[in-house]
């Protein structure tokens, strides 16, 4: 009787042992995805699929805005979690997670394959003190939208570069509102930062400062110039009433209706008012109404910098299989899953050559805006302590009625330099 | 010495009363076997994340830059007390805390004796009703608040427009006064039921007979309202307020939710969070913690000290009717 349960409980175990072993051969890869309509997951089958064996990739969802998402990465990072395999980061958040030694460095040769063709903004933003720290998977880019109709009755030739100067006067003129994002929130910098390096400057002084020494520029012209333009929507409503609480999605909501006239926004506007449109929550002649151009310029001659966003993809310095997980992320960023990834999810490849897929063009008729403008595109600042000077810029430039060209941007930089010298709380 | 005084103690008691003197004992015993693993779980989950936050935030240390954690003592709550943004905070959340809990009070207040005199028969369903609120998730009830007077998605600004300052074009999230009164509204509204019910539990302990001598003794009925009824609740009130009080002041969810410290709406909560979890500095984040914990403790000292009631005795009957005597 002994023997016979003792016979079970080896065969039994001799089962599992087979069972999970089984799983073990193939090592599993963990991917920290951000929140998309289902590419990534689809893009980790098709890669486990296409390596045969030699690993698999299961997907772990990140939470929904970027902030959090940076959150939940620096914690794992820090606390030394060897899970993290592959991790989709949005890239102000990089040099925070490069400089600690938190992401393992690429390796040479997958560093040459895989940025080939990467659009110039796109590559800028991958990079920290001259190298190459993640890998660029998908690069956004904000393009100025706009009202058929509004830009005819006010005579404005859209082919033309336009300045923030015209639209403002062409909405103040009409009665209409501008689509901004007024909110407190990341896209609060995102603004001011396009606004200061389409002067051609920069906010930074010099990037690679430590906390002590991390300085930033914002009290200068081209910060004062930036502030004015924020301050005069502000005053003049021209955001419309609801700016203070204005994201990208409300402020897609606020373009599609009657009083819409021009926008600053994402890619993913596009997409969701053809949804919209089909679903009749919308007129359906509204998409007829849209058009597309450059992100707006500050002075009339010098070229605009839209803001960069998107996701790179990096590897964690625990990970226990470090080269699978680049080979997973060449599989994962070749242009051909970087043109699917576009057309199913409306988020814009880095890699330029993705661009001269055919479908693409079918789906997104801006694609060619799209492409210029990631190529003239200008990362947030880039320092280890992004999280501090966004924070501040966002509470110091809003609400936009209460931005003052004199005295706002001096403000910030000072605050700014008291909070990272820990004179201040944030 | 203590050791002969115990056993001549345990002498006497077991010549009197042997089998006791073991049940005592094997009851004792019991005591702490029931609760001693419950009390070492305590004080692994509550004493030791203390210390560690306590000892944390002597440093300046920084979750992304390891390397560089150093011992600075005192200056991070320095640094909070001589910062203007902390009194500020700080003023933000007493008042929170002071007006909910004065509300809810009077509210909670009102809707026990309406349970309590009026509406006998349907007291049960009633209590069940109103606790619907109490029993959404602060998560959820703070969404939904916010959804009903956001700018963009809420009705309440086309449904009362017909009220004076209320039109269309108001961003109630945008400026301290409209923020901070949504915020107290919603936290009102989700927890006077709370207090409704500790002091609807409070006035079924007032005897009958004790409001009727005073009215045959010709007492109004505010006096036997504030004479007789009020004083024979002290402990339920006390209850209520202080766990009030307690959760008003650790205020959260419908901030964070709502306008996410905007419009000069942050509390202390929101404070240590944004420290510790958004820029990952442990020692600030940790001091904010520890000066968070210091300011209940205090309340708690204070709500105990000011009601003069003992917790312990004080919610039973007989207690009540002590406290009523004096």
């Amino acid at each position: 009787m002994k023997a016979r349960s003792a016979g079970a409980a080896a065969a039994a175990a001799v089962l599992l042992l087979s069972g999970c072993g089984g799983q073990d051969e193939v090592p599993t890869l963990t991917w920290y995805i951000n929140p998309d309509d289902g590419g990534q997951e689809a893009l980790a089958e098709k890669c486990t699929e296409e390596a045969d064996g030699a690993y698999r990739i299961q997907t772990s969802l990140l939470p929904m805005d970027a902030p959090a998402q940076r959150e939940q990465l620096a914690r794992r990072l820090a606390a030394g979690d060897s899970s993290l395999d592959i991790m989709s980061i949005d890239p102000p958040f990089i040099p925070e997670l490069a400089t600690p030694g938190f992401l393992a460095p690429v390796p040479e040769d997958v560093a040459e394959r895989t940025t080939e063709d990467t659009l110039e903004g796109a590559l800028a933003g991958a990079m920290w003190g001259d190298e190459l720290v993640t890998v660029p998977f998908w690069a956004n880019t904000q393009l100025l939208w706009y009202r058929e109709s509004v830009v005819e009755e006010a005579g404005l030739d859209m082919d033309e570069p336009v300045t923030w100067d015209e639209i403002m006067d062409v909405a103040a003129e009409q009665d209409k509102y501008l689509g901004v994002q007024g909110i407190r929130a990341e896209s609060m910098t995102v603004w001011v930062n396009a606004l200061v390096e389409s002067q051609d400057e920069s906010i930074l002084v010099d990037p690679s400062a430590s906390a002590d020494e991390l300085e930033t520029n914002l009290d200068s012209e081209a910060g004062a110039r930036a502030a004015s333009i924020m301050s005069r929507i502000g005053q003049e409503g021209l955001g419309g009433p609801g700016v203070a609480s204005m994201d990208e999605n409300q402020s897609m909501l606020l373009f599609q209706r009657e009083n819409g006239s021009f926008m600053v926004n994402w890619p993913f506007v596009w997409p969701a008012t053809l949804g919209a449109a089909d679903e009749g929550s919308i007129d359906a002649d509204i998409p007829d109404d849209i058009g597309w151009t450059l992100y707006p310029r500050v002075d009339a001659d010098t070229p605009t910098a839209p803001p960069l966003g998107g996701i790179n993809l990096g590897v964690g310095a625990e990970s226990e299989h470090p080269e699978l997980a680049y080979e997973a992320i060449e599989c994962i960023v070749t242009p051909e899953n970087q043109a699917e990834y576009f057309v199913t999810n409306g988020n814009p490849p880095s890699s330029e050559s993705a661009f001269d897929d055919p479908t693409v063009e079918e789906e997104f008729p801006m694609a060619d805006v799209i492409r210029e403008s990631l190529d003239m595109a200008a990362p947030r600042p880039q320092t280890p302590f992004y999280n501090e000077i966004s924070e501040s810029i966002q509470g110091r430039f809003t609400p936009l009625s209460g931005v003052d060209e004199d005295t706002t941007p001096a403000r910030t930089d000072s605050y700014i330099m008291e909070v990272l010298r820990g004179e201040r709380l944030l | 010495m203590t050791a002969t005084a115990e056993s001549t103690r345990k002498q006497r008691r077991s010549s009197k009363k042997p089998r006791r003197s073991d049940r005592t004992k094997a009851e004792i015993r019991l005591g702490w076997l029931l609760a001693g693993p419950a009390f070492f779980v305590m004080l692994a989950v509550t004493a030791y994340p203390i210390a560690q936050a306590t000892f944390d935030s002597l440093f300046s240390f920084r979750l992304t830059a390891p390397d560089e954690r150093s011992f600075v003592f005192l200056d991070n709550y320095i640094l909070l007390f001589s910062d203007g943004l902390f009194w500020r905070i700080f003023g933000v959340t007493l008042l929170i805390t002071v007006v909910t809990v004065a509300v809810e009070l009077v509210l909670g207040f009102a809707l026990a004796l309406v349970m309590h005199r009026a509406l006998k028969s349907l007291r049960g369903a009633l209590r069940t009703a109103i606790l619907v609120p109490y029993g959404i998730i602060t998560v959820v009830s703070a969404f939904a608040w916010y959804y009903m007077f956001d700018i963009n998605s809420g009705f309440v600004n086309n449904w009362f427009s017909w009220v004076p300052g209320i039109d269309s074009d108001l961003d109630w999230f945008s400026n301290f006064g409209t923020a901070i009164t949504v915020i107290m509204a919603s936290e009102i509204w989700k927890t006077t039921p709370f207090i409704a019910l500790l002091l609807l539990a409070g006035l079924a302990q007032v005897p009958d007979e004790l409001v009727e001598a005073a009215r045959v003794d010709g007492a109004t009925k505010v006096q036997q309202f504030t004479r007789v009824i009020i004083p024979n609740m002290k402990a339920a009130i006390m209850v209520a307020v202080l766990f009030r009080a307690l959760d008003a002041f650790r205020i959260f969810d419908n901030v964070f939710i709502m306008t996410g410290g905007d419009a000069n709406t942050e509390v202390l909560a929101l404070l240590a969070y944004r420290q510790s979890i958004s820029r990952l500095e442990i020692g600030l984040g940790s001091a904010v913690s520890v000066v968070l914990f210091i300011c209940v403790l205090l309340l708690c000292l204070l709500a105990v000290k000011g009601f003069r009631v003992d917790l312990a005795s004080g919610t039973d009957s007989s207690g009540g009717k002590k406290q009523g005597g004096k």
